[in-house]
């Protein structure tokens, strides 16, 4: 695989991509009501790399990336304090409509979820459509290209009409990735994207991950860690709310420099 | 005997009295339903279902049933979908609790009541019976029948698609108008004919706002007639050709409104379903 290769990359760049921080966080601490799910977490997304977020259940890896597009502050009750910078902008700073952001830094759930009352086509123009951007562009063209980055458009492209809920789960995901691409993010946010599919299945998203990062900065929530070390350029490790350990891929598998990092990822706990 | 007979005894026994409960709870709907037909279906021509009252027809309660329903749909369903829109989307919060509270008490208020106070409110202040109080009173009972079932259709949406559209960058209001009403068409659709042929039959709030008339629609400012006042009118004459007409009229208020929960059950059985 050329994962590894682009490891190495990724490693002698390290040092040297500090301009190249597409988001950052800045002391971000997340609250569900009174209980707090994350800590003065501060960790910077590198551009064009796929960083992956691990950690136990719980630990607050989907609430990190929740924070960095606002969707946390949805869940009723939630509060966010810190700041999230976006190409060195506070997304959190007051002036600032998280609908525009969530533009700029598109999602991909756990489960696959596309709009069950739509076309396959209508579900991969939903953000354009909906959002009031066609004007002026061809959707058919997006929508092929989107399909194509998503590696769905050879299975679908006779089925266009049909429902999107009308094929199979690993489909359906990688119609959601069309989806969120499809409105050009900058950063592309994904929660556990495989945990609902099979290996088959799982093994094609994480080969999309890996081609997504030429155009797109990718966060990956995993528990899966075989999957952090095959998709992800960097790993940051929570656990209970707090960042333990952030560094390349590389580094964290073979030299965890915490302790907790080292029993995590041999699998001791968690 | 011994246990297991026992048990077997208290087993069919429990379904003997559920079946036997169910019996006497259809037996009135079905005689009723079966004693108008009977007795009505002799009045159905096209002239009963045509003329006014004094060519011995019923057209203008049907008229009038019909005007009322187009009226008060027009003003209670908007008003309803989007209260139930406020209750489920934005509905996290004490106001709306209360809210909910309020318009389940609605629901049920005698419908008497609300005549009244319609009367009281918009028949004095127009100065006139007006067959648009009867539809504001008809809609004060619909309101919070709609608001109710699209609240419970609106819930029933999974909040993962509204994550997926908000995620997107759509705002809210178009995230509810164009992913969520979607995915509750088919309840929503039910709900609101189901409540509106429940208002259809009503009878009290109309005595006093629309008062009943044998002519047809007369102007809004005119007295107006419906077929439960049609009905309640000729079961109250001495005249049994008069107490027929009634027969033929409630059979006719029976067949639209079961005609409006076929229709329903049609809709949702073909294309409308997902």
């Amino acid at each position: 695989m050329k994962g590894r290769a682009d490891k190495e990359e990724a490693l002698n760049t390290q040092n040297s991509l500090l301009t190249s921080e597409k988001m950052q966080s800045i002391g971000l601490n997340a609250w569900f009501g009174a209980k707090q799910a994350l800590k003065n977490i501060n960790l910077s997304i590198r551009a064009n790399f796929v960083t992956a977020i691990i950690g136990p259940s719980g630990c607050g890896k989907s609430t990190f990336v929740r924070c960095l597009n606002r969707m946390h502050e949805l869940v009723p009750g939630s509060k966010v304090s810190g700041q999230v910078l976006l190409d060195g902008r506070d997304v959190y700073a007051k002036e600032v409509d998280p609908v525009l952001i969530r533009r700029r830094v598109g999602m991909v759930f756990q489960k696959p979820n596309p709009f069950p009352t739509m076309s396959i086509y209508d579900n991969v123009g939903a953000g354009l459509r909906l959002t009031g951007l066609k004007k002026g562009k061809n959707l058919d063209e997006i929508v092929k290209r989107s399909l194509e980055q998503a590696t769905l458009w050879d299975e679908v492209k006779d089925d266009l009409k049909k429902p999107g809920t009308s094929i199979s789960g690993g489909q359906q995901q990688r119609l959601c990735i069309a989806r969120a691409i499809a409105l050009q993010p900058e950063v592309i946010l994904m929660d556990e994207p495989c945990s609902a599919l099979d290996p088959v299945a799982t093994a094609k998203i994480e080969e999309l991950i890996v081609s997504l990062k030429r155009d797109y900065t990718v966060v990956v929530v995993t528990h899966n860690m075989q999957q952090a070390a095959r998709v992800s350029d960097f790993t940051a490790f929570l656990y209970l709310g707090e960042l333990v350990e952030y560094g390349s891929t590389k580094d964290m598998f073979e030299n965890p420099t915490s302790e907790i990092t080292e029993k995590y990822i041999t699998g001791k706990f968690g | 005997m011994t246990s297991y007979a026992y048990r077997k005894f208290k087993d069919k026994l429990f379904f003997v009295l559920s079946l036997g409960c169910v019996i006497i709870a259809v037996l009135p709907l079905t005689s009723i339903l079966f004693e108008v037909i009977a007795r009505g279906a002799s009045q159905l021509s096209i002239r009963f279902i045509t003329q006014a009252e004094s060519a011995g027809g019923i057209g203008q309660a049907i008229q009038g049933t019909l005007i009322l329903i187009g009226l008060t749909g027009l003003m209670g369903i908007p008003l309803g979908v989007m209260s139930g829109i406020y209750l489920a989307e934005y509905g996290n919060n004490k106001y709306a609790a209360s809210m909910r509270m309020f318009n389940d008490v609605l629901t049920e208020f005698p419908s008497i009541v609300v005549g009244i106070t319609v009367t009281l409110v918009v028949v004095l202040t127009l100065g006139y019976y007006s067959p648009l109080a009867g539809a504001i009173a008809l809609s004060f009972m619909l309101i919070p029948l709609v608001a109710r079932t699209t609240e419970e259709s609106l819930k029933l949406v999974p909040n993962s698609i509204r994550e997926a559209s908000l995620a997107l960058g759509v705002p809210r209001w178009r995230t509810i108008v164009s992913v969520v009403l979607p995915d509750a068409k088919s309840g929503l659709l039910t709900g609101i004919l189901l409540a509106v042929a429940r208002i259809a039959g009503e009878t009290a709030p109309l005595i006093t706002t629309i008062v009943g008339s044998p002519y047809f629609f007369q102007g809004f400012n005119q007295w107006m007639d419906a077929l439960p006042l049609r009905i309640f009118r000729d079961a109250t004459q001495p005249d049994p050709k008069v107490q027929a007409q009634g027969w033929g009229a409630a059979l006719i208020l029976i067949l639209i409104v079961l005609s409006l929960n076929i229709g329903v059950r049609l809709a949702s059985r073909g294309r409308l379903r997902r």
